[in-house]
């Protein structure tokens, strides 16, 4: 594996170093030199060069050859929490029901808890051939190691070859895991899962940098291929109740279930406002609302549309709102059908957090404001004229 | 109580701009900067030391130019600070990035705690902090956003979730990833920006923290970019700029539908 530029052909276009989505090219007496201490051998430079000066290598020593042909069939994790299981499963089953007919192979979902056998059947519903359920006290609510350990048994004994999970605060601790003990490819926060149908390959698409560029990933050599997906990325399928599957129990020994750290409490923020991560609907606030006592005109708008209520950084840290309320790059990334944007200027942190919204509304008195350059409907004015208007607006359109 | 913070060097996102011709990203002058969410896993390590004494080793793995931001965070108030660098780790996925940390982590050897930020502003993926966990068969807590209690090798952490948080006890050493709730990080001081010009910059290479070669790198990493391309950007739409009424009238009848 290595990159090279023929010094022969090179003839410093700067052509690559625009190209270069890690910015390791300079140009020096008029030939690319290459960082190779930060490059990837992505290979974005090599599609851009008119002179084939660049020569990439990705010949790797493969090691520990497994026998990949023994991996079969698509897994779909059931995250559940209090027993319920979590919508961002029924939308994975959705897709993991495409690749798995794409493949030719058995959809499956796995679920860990406790007293769940009940739930099987809507996974089955949902598109699921076979669910392996283990159904032990010690799973009833999630615990990083007894879910590790439980799960690498079951790939162990079944060898899927795709495994997808939630990128919820428990699929991204469990998953990583779980990809570094049996040593396998993982990718986060795929947006578009797709298959290479000849070499059995998961094509997994994800954003980087923001959402400013996008990678297609594979993991060629290494089976289960992994991947995780965030919330409202895939479609769920209508649920089937006449669709038949079958259940496979497994359990296991008291030594695979312990678990070092302890649960002692579950704490549930009581909030009148829904989960932003899984809203439908988002009408968030910044600075423009110049005084947390204005959010009420947010929240106001939230609850005729029924959706939950986010904030800007801005809002955030000057004690507006709570962090879990807070949209963008060190906040949450969302992707609700609607997301009204009130008095937020669209600060490329908060924008890169929001921007997948179906439809965006922006409200600024701000004519430049960059929001405006990304939002479906942007209206320029007073944030408190327009959204006491929009609330009256959409109560009567709603009470049709 | 000796801790280590691992930190990353991310590209700064402000100051990441499309050339609206190609589509592409100009990173041309774009400076690097600690990972965001680094900094309140700094910020904590520094607190914890305050009140437990021992140490804070602050530990990277990246190419030579990585040891300014190691010199920052000895400037916020770490006391060791160690750079692992080698040719043979570029192009590292999470898998590698997170075995050669390991790596260099055995090699400290002396730790009760790890703290990592949630995830890195550049990839987004906050696997490589339960990678770490994962090959060094420690305990994991992740998404902190308050320690309530160090005691007697323990310790009692709430994990933020999406609901509200869980309150979970683990034995130390473990290693615990942080959210931004947690602190509010403190500005470098005078006197550490005098000592971080001074402090001496530890370098590991692949040898000296004993790693299996095949596990670094391109070779080590089970993933592969094979393709990397500019998504379509998303172009504003209808913009109203006189009558509200109007602008309210249109988009409710719009939506509603969606609603």
């Amino acid at each position: 594996m290595s990159i090279k530029i023929l010094k022969d052909k090179c003839k410093g276009c700067m052509v690559c170093v625009e190209a270069c989505p890690f910015g390791v090219i300079k140009i020096e007496e008029k030939l690319a030199i290459v960082d190779l201490n930060q490059c990837n051998l992505c290979g974005a430079c090599k599609e851009v060069c008119k002179f084939d000066a660049v020569v990439i290598d990705k010949t790797k020593i493969v090691k520990n050859i497994r026998d990949l042909s023994v991996y079969r069939g698509v897994w779909v994790f059931g995250e559940q929490k209090k027993g319920e299981i979590q919508s961002v499963v029924y939308e994975l089953l959705g897709k993991g029901r495409e690749l798995a007919d794409k493949l030719g192979v058995e959809l499956s979902c796995v679920l860990l808890g406790h007293n769940i056998e009940g739930k099987t059947k809507d996974l089955i519903a949902k598109g699921a051939d076979l669910v392996y359920l283990v159904d032990d006290p010690a799973l009833v609510n999630f615990s990083d190691e007894p879910y590790t350990k439980v799960l690498i048994k079951l790939i162990e004994k079944y060898k899927p070859e795709i495994v997808l999970c939630g990128a919820t605060s428990i699929g991204r601790s469990l998953i990583s895991r779980v990809a570094v003990k049996i040593y396998t490819g993982l990718t986060a926060d795929c947006t578009e899962l797709n298959i290479d149908k000849e070499k059995r390959l998961l094509l997994q698409t994800r954003p980087a940098f923001g959402g400013n560029i996008m990678a297609t990933i594979i993991s060629p050599n290494y089976r289960p291929q992994m991947a995780t997906v965030r919330h409202k990325v895939m479609k769920q399928l209508a649920s089937d109740e006449a669709r038949s599957g079958k259940v496979i129990k497994e359990s296991y020994e008291e030594d695979v279930l312990k678990s070092r750290t302890k649960l002692l409490d579950i704490v549930e923020e009581v909030s009148s406002t829904i989960n932003i991560a899984e809203a439908d609907i988002i009408v968030s606030g910044g600075r423009g609302l110049r005084d947390p006592k204005n959010f009420v005109l947010v929240e106001e708008l939230a609850k005729v549309l029924n959706g939950a209520v986010g904030a800007s950084r801005a809002a955030v840290d000057a004690g507006w709102m709570p962090y879990s309320h807070q949209v963008g790059q060190t906040g949450k990334t969302v992707c609700p059908k609607i997301y009204i944007a009130c008095g937020i200027s669209g600060q490329i942190q908060h924008l890169v957090g929001m921007q997948s919204s179906d439809t965006i509304i922006a409200i600024n008195k701000d004519p430049s404001a960059p929001i405006f350059s990304l939002a479906t409907y942007g209206i320029v004015g007073d944030v408190f004229e327009v959204l006491p208007l929009l609330t009256k607006k959409f109560k009567e359109v709603l009470a049709k | 109580m000796n801790i280590i913070v691992c930190i990353k060097q991310v590209p700064d996102t402000t100051d990441v701009r499309i050339n609206p011709e190609t589509n592409t990203l100009v990173r041309e002058g774009v400076k690097s900067i600690i990972n965001p969410f680094d900094a309140y896993a700094i910020e904590e390590s520094i607190c914890l030391k305050e009140k437990f004494g021992g140490k804070v080793i602050v530990l990277t793995m990246g190419p030579p130019q990585a040891e300014t931001a190691l010199r920052e965070v000895i400037a916020l108030g770490a006391d060791e600070a160690i750079l692992v660098s080698d040719r043979a780790f570029a192009g590292s996925d999470t898998w590698a990035t997170s075995y050669a940390l390991s790596c260099a982590i055995k090699k400290i050897k002396d730790y009760d705690l790890i703290i990592c930020g949630k995830q890195a502003s550049d990839g987004d993926t906050a696997q490589v902090g339960p990678g770490i966990a994962a090959h060094l068969d420690l305990p994991q807590v992740t998404y902190v956003k308050k320690i309530e209690e160090i005691k007697d090798a323990s310790g009692r952490f709430e994990r933020m979730t999406e609901e509200g948080f869980e309150i979970i006890e683990s034995p130390l050493p473990l290693l615990i990833t942080v959210v931004k709730e947690i602190n509010v990080p403190r500005p470098p001081s005078l006197r550490g920006m005098m000592r971080s010009k001074k402090a001496e910059i530890i370098t590991w290479n692949a040898t000296d923290i004993g790693a299996n070669p095949a596990n670094l790198g391109l070779n080590g990493s089970p993933t592969q970019v094979v393709k990397i391309f500019t998504p379509s950007r998303r172009k504003g739409g209808k913009i109203f700029n006189e009558s509200v009424d109007e602008a309210v009238e249109q988009i409710a009848k719009e939506l509603k539908g969606l609603i």
